[in-house]
């Protein structure tokens, strides 16, 4: 199926206009000897054969509507409200471009104000930007962000080993290029405090932590300010709707992925960063922005603004090349919030707040299975196994369960442990026939 | 277009007023046209601090660019505009006036003769399509 | 204002979505950890809804009318791929789940990724990038990782034409490397001498796009490749412009040892208002075990009862991750679905329909509005917006009164390195009436500035909306709903 809608005739009195004979002649400029190649790709198929390949694919999928889902780990299987996906179908959404003609896309650019004004409010931060590309992204513009405030004097980060191991990952890929020191996360027993000196540009943190843990940072934030270092905290935005902002125990920068507001799993991708700080470092933000201002007629308006942060380049500092926001992302969010809305977000953070420790204390009671958290805990919590966690997730599958994540692999020290994660699409029975399903995998 | 004639200028649109061992740097009106609205100046140094010729001692934000202002000689920063931040439109209003940036002992008199005049500055504008 | 903000339409009791009750029993709430006040909208669905409806109906889109804007590709986004992306298999899958439950997804992925390293001549693809930006980083952070390898860290130098988009020099100081720009010779291609000149030990390589932004082919692409290589150097394309060459030139072939691709211009993914895109890259072989990653692998072949197995691979010198999970699986699946639908004979006829609809408009427009260099064109052009007779009237006058005519106008002011730039690419999706009405429109404004010029000084006058003050914007920032216009929190 083509969507080129050209008549053969249409074609030769354009060709005329433009004074050549075969459309080949177009591409003259092109070195003859590699021009024209046949391509090895399937032959074209119709929408009615597209869609039944893509089917089948599908079905090839176990997902998440099929099977329980206790996965977490930075991605989580949250009810998205209709009205949502029917808002990211107008067409006049999707398909329109980034808004630099702001007089006919004030759509976008409302939406996106919007999303702006919601993120200050759940982080408890004064500005936010219009988003990058997922959390841990957010994260290392997070770290160029303080290295810029520094003003390059700085050469030292403080990850923790609570943050998503991908999320730090992502952060020594973007800064490989820097002469940097980047440090604390290399084993779980890692104090932070004792990295903090005036060579410290950040100290990062997640909250609640990748197990799930609720940590109150106020005395690891006061210690970082106390050397001139910027506190980022790494934040799940649906325990933001519970717990106490970051804002309230010295954050400097708020980032997180903003999935789990509206956002289909989609194996992981496209989801969106959110990115929020102090109005003091507003001109050291990157990624787009939108203002409020007035138009020719007088009418409230909005515009992005601060637009030569973008890629302007200041010599001597890391800079980010951040082009896009993820648009149809933040109003997927949008949408969520305004839908969910103040009492909305906190029902579903109690919702999966509840289940999660129901589910603890029914595992914890199979012989063999002990709660590893000791802090409180979110909706994510970690166990340790009497046998290892991927046999265990063998089992459960055949129960159409897809069990918690296995941390051996990135925490030497959580060898047999597995990091569960529970939302308010969890039943009572689900919980109950995982914790049976576990038994019957110990006992076997 | 004006190129006050009492002024020294560089290749980068920063004029310079030299006034014994005292010298006072802005950008021109070159400039501020390029730029079109300012709306954000910043001094990035502090009352006090040496600075080297090339160094950075400000940054200014129009909507449509971003330009840092580098001096053009060496000396010690002696006083910043403090009232330039709010009212950052001054730079297209009077750039070589109210719009002045910052103030330099100057530690190497000698560093001027590598300046244009402003016959040379202009000259140079008009190769860049001024 | 047109619309009220979701946070004015806000009312304190308003009852909105409804969750059901917890079905276990209530755990204690972390003491001293809960929070006093959450300050989000309350409105009911109708209201929501009305809300963004509304919105929407104040944007243009493809949907509603033509985007002639260059290097964007604004061409049409196939409804069957929304469809195919929200399929549940896909929509509901889980990133971290055993990836013998997601057989399907991988081989989606392992499939695209074959189909792009066939349209661009490469050994290796991967998905992982986000958009072209980030696809740009990983490409010249594999640059610079390739150069460290075969210990030679003095390579810092990365060449950029000068009519190169912003993010190209961004990219390369963020990736602990030097710019040097070239300038464009008379026929707008990259000045060869000056490329030779900079052609040392120092050199890491070369970012060029193809056709360049001016849209035109590089008229020594051949030369310029050997040039850098010989130096020592590795070569970087900019995909952004690929709607020219499917089917028609294959990059690996010219030499680029890597490139982007732009899953949201060149492969029909909707740019959503801004996002999400998906930049994957493309590799030679120098670079194929640099690529970011993991990457999707097949494991083990098909055989004659079961299909081939998949996994991810981290490649043995990977430059990292460069996000969290595997990538914009969503619009991997648009794009696959994309690819589907045109095929191997497609690919060509794209490229052919996106030059051709250039080459017309150029033809219709060029009597009245100058375009700099006599060449055939590529998928774009740039015009000059102004004119001899009314030297008061620029580039932005002129799109903004296209708006009154129903086109969002081409892109402005880029490149740089032409003075009052139109940026014009129709894409091979609009219709020869489109492009009809596009130069009669473009025409009657140039009329317009000859005989009513403050028709287009105070325009646009029939859309919603007026000139944004984009001083007041910047000078006063607001950037957030003020508390005080919010409703009181309700305990």
């Amino acid at each position: 199926m083509s969507y080129i809608p050209h008549t053969e005739s249409e074609r030769r009195q354009m060709m005329a206009a433009v004074g050549v004979e075969s459309i080949d002649q177009l591409f003259a400029d092109v070195p003859a000897e590699v021009r024209f190649p046949e391509l090895d790709l399937p032959e074209p198929a119709s929408e009615l054969e597209i869609l039944e390949e893509l089917q089948l694919l599908s079905e090839a999928n176990l997902n998440t509507r099929e099977a329980a889902c206790f996965l977490g780990a930075g991605a989580y299987n949250h009810y998205i409200p209709s009205v949502v996906d029917h808002i990211l179908r107008r067409n006049e959404f999707y398909t329109a471009y980034t808004p630099y003609q702001p007089e006919i896309s004030q759509g976008t650019l409302q939406a996106i104000f919007e999303y702006q004004s919601l993120m200050c409010f759940l982080t408890g931060m004064e500005v936010s930007n219009a988003s990058h590309y997922d959390g841990a992204t957010a994260l290392a513009e997070a770290a160029i962000l303080a290295l810029n405030v520094h003003q390059g004097r700085r050469d030292k980060l403080v990850l923790t080993p609570g943050i998503h191991p991908q999320y730090r990952e992502v952060v020594r890929t973007y800064l490989q290029g820097q002469p940097l020191e980047i440090v604390g996360d290399d084993s779980l027993g890692s104090r932070p405090e004792t990295y903090l000196d005036e060579r410290t540009s950040l100290v990062a943190v997640q909250y609640p932590d990748f197990f799930g843990n609720i940590v109150d940072y106020a005395s690891l934030a006061a210690a970082a300010h106390a050397v001139g270092a910027l506190v980022c905290v790494v934040a799940n935005p649906i325990a933001l709707g519970l717990l106490k902002p970051p804002s309230e125990f010295g954050a400097d920068v708020v980032v997180g992925d903003g999935q789990p507001l509206g956002i289909p799993l989609s194996f992981g991708g496209p989801t969106i960063g959110f990115f929020a700080t102090r109005q003091e470092y507003v001109r050291k933000m990157s990624g787009r922005l939108v203002g409020e201002t007035s138009d020719s007629r007088g009418q409230r308006g909005y515009v992005l603004t601060l637009t030569p942060r973008e890629q302007h380049i200041r010599r001597g500092r890391a800079t980010s090349n951040i082009c896009t926001n993820q648009g149809l992302m933040a109003l997927a969010v949008t949408a969520y919030l305004s839908s969910v809305g103040r009492g909305g977000l906190r029902k579903v953070a109690e919702l999966c707040y509840h289940k999660a420790h129901y589910a603890a204390e029914q595992i914890a009671a199979v012989e063999g299975f002990q709660l590893w958290n000791r802090e409180p805990f979110f909706h994510e919590f970690v166990i340790r196994c009497p046998k290892p966690p991927a046999q265990l997730n063998q089992h459960l599958l055949d129960h159409d369960i897809l069990g918690g994540y296995d941390l051996g692999q990135e925490y030497p020290e959580l060898e047999g442990h597995m990091l569960l994660a529970v939302t308010e699409l969890i039943h009572k029975q689900d919980i109950d026939d995982l914790a049976a399903a576990l038994r019957e995998a110990v006992d076997a | 277009m004006n190129f006050p004639t009492d002024l020294k200028y560089t290749a980068t649109d920063e004029w310079i007023r030299v006034e014994g061992d005292l010298a006072t740097l802005g950008v021109s009106d070159f400039a501020q046209d390029q730029l079109s609205d300012v709306v954000f100046f910043e001094a990035t140094v502090k009352v006090g601090q040496r600075v080297a010729a090339g160094a950075q001692v400000a940054t200014l934000e129009s909507v449509k660019a971003a330009a840092d202002v580098a001096t053009p000689v060496s000396g010690e920063v002696v006083e910043i505009n403090q009232s330039l931040p709010a009212t950052p439109e001054l730079v297209n209003s009077e750039p070589y006036g109210g719009a002045w940036m910052v103030k330099l002992k100057l530690s190497d008199p000698s560093e001027l003769t590598a300046l244009l005049d402003d016959a040379a500055y202009q000259r140079n504008t008009k190769e860049r399509g001024g | 204002m047109l619309e009220p903000l979701i946070y004015e339409l806000s009312t304190p009791g308003r009852p909105g979505h409804r969750f059901p009750d917890p079905d276990v029993p209530r755990a204690d709430l972390p003491a001293g950890m809960t929070r006093k006040e959450l300050m989000l909208p309350e409105l009911s669905e109708l209201e929501v809804v009305r809300h963004f409806v509304r919105l929407s109906q104040l944007n243009h889109a493809i949907d509603t009318g033509f985007y002639p804007l260059g290097s964007c590709s604004m061409k049409y986004n196939p409804k069957v791929n929304e469809d195919a992306a929200r399929l549940p298999g896909f929509a509901h899958s889980h990133p971290l789940q055993d990836l013998s439950t997601q057989q399907g997804s991988l081989a989606l992925m392992f499939r695209l990724q074959q189909w792009l390293k066939e349209i661009g001549g490469f050994a290796g693809v991967s998905l992982q990038p986000a958009a072209g930006a980030h696809g740009e980083l990983s490409g010249i952070l594999m640059i610079r990782a390739y150069h460290h390898q075969r210990g030679q860290p003095q390579r810092n130098k990365i060449l950029v034409p000068d009519s190169a988009h912003g993010t190209n020099p961004a990219t390369t100081t963020m990736s602990g490397l030097r710019v040097v720009e070239l300038p464009s010779d008379a026929r707008g291609n990259v000045d060869l001498e000056a490329l030779r000149a900079e052609c040392d030990e120092t050199v890491a390589g070369l970012m060029l796009t193809n056709p360049n932004t001016l849209g035109l082919f590089e008229e020594h692409v051949q030369e310029v490749v050997r040039l850098v290589h010989d130096a020592g150097g590795l070569v970087y394309g900019d995909g952004a412009n690929m709607n020219a060459l499917l089917g028609v030139v294959r990059p690996g072939d010219l030499g680029f040892d890597v490139l982007h691709f732009n899953l949201h211009k060149t492969f029909s993914t909707p740019h959503g208002g801004g996002g999400p895109g998906a930049g994957p890259v493309g590799v030679g072989d120098q670079l194929l075990d640099y690529l970011p990653g993991p990457v999707v692998a097949e494991l083990e072949p098909e055989t004659e009862d079961l299909p081939p197995l998949y996994g991810l691979e981290m490649p043995p010198k990977s430059i990292g991750r460069v996000k969290a999970f595997h990538g914009h699986f969503g619009m991997h699946v648009r794009a696959y679905s994309y690819i589907r639908s045109y095929g191997r004979s497609g690919m060509r006829a794209i490229a052919d329909h996106a030059v051709l609809n250039a080459n017309y408009l150029m033809a219709g427009l060029r009597q009245t509005y100058q375009v700099p260099f006599d060449r055939r064109c590529m998928h774009e052009f740039v015009a000059e917006g102004r004119f001899e007779f009314a030297p008061e009237i620029h580039a932005l006058d002129i799109s903004k009164r296209l708006m009154d005519y129903g086109f969002h106008p081409p892109t402005n002011y880029f490149p740089l390195i032409i003075r009052e730039a139109l940026m014009i690419e129709p894409t091979e999706t609009e219709s020869k009436p489109t492009l009809d009405a596009f130069v009669e429109a473009m025409l009657a404004i140039a009329e317009e500035a000859r005989s009513e010029p403050e028709l287009l000084k105070g325009a646009p006058h029939s859309t919603p909306f007026g000139r944004m003050d984009e001083v007041q914007a910047a000078k006063q920032l607001v950037l957030c709903c003020r508390p005080a216009e919010l409703a009181p929190a309700n305990p």
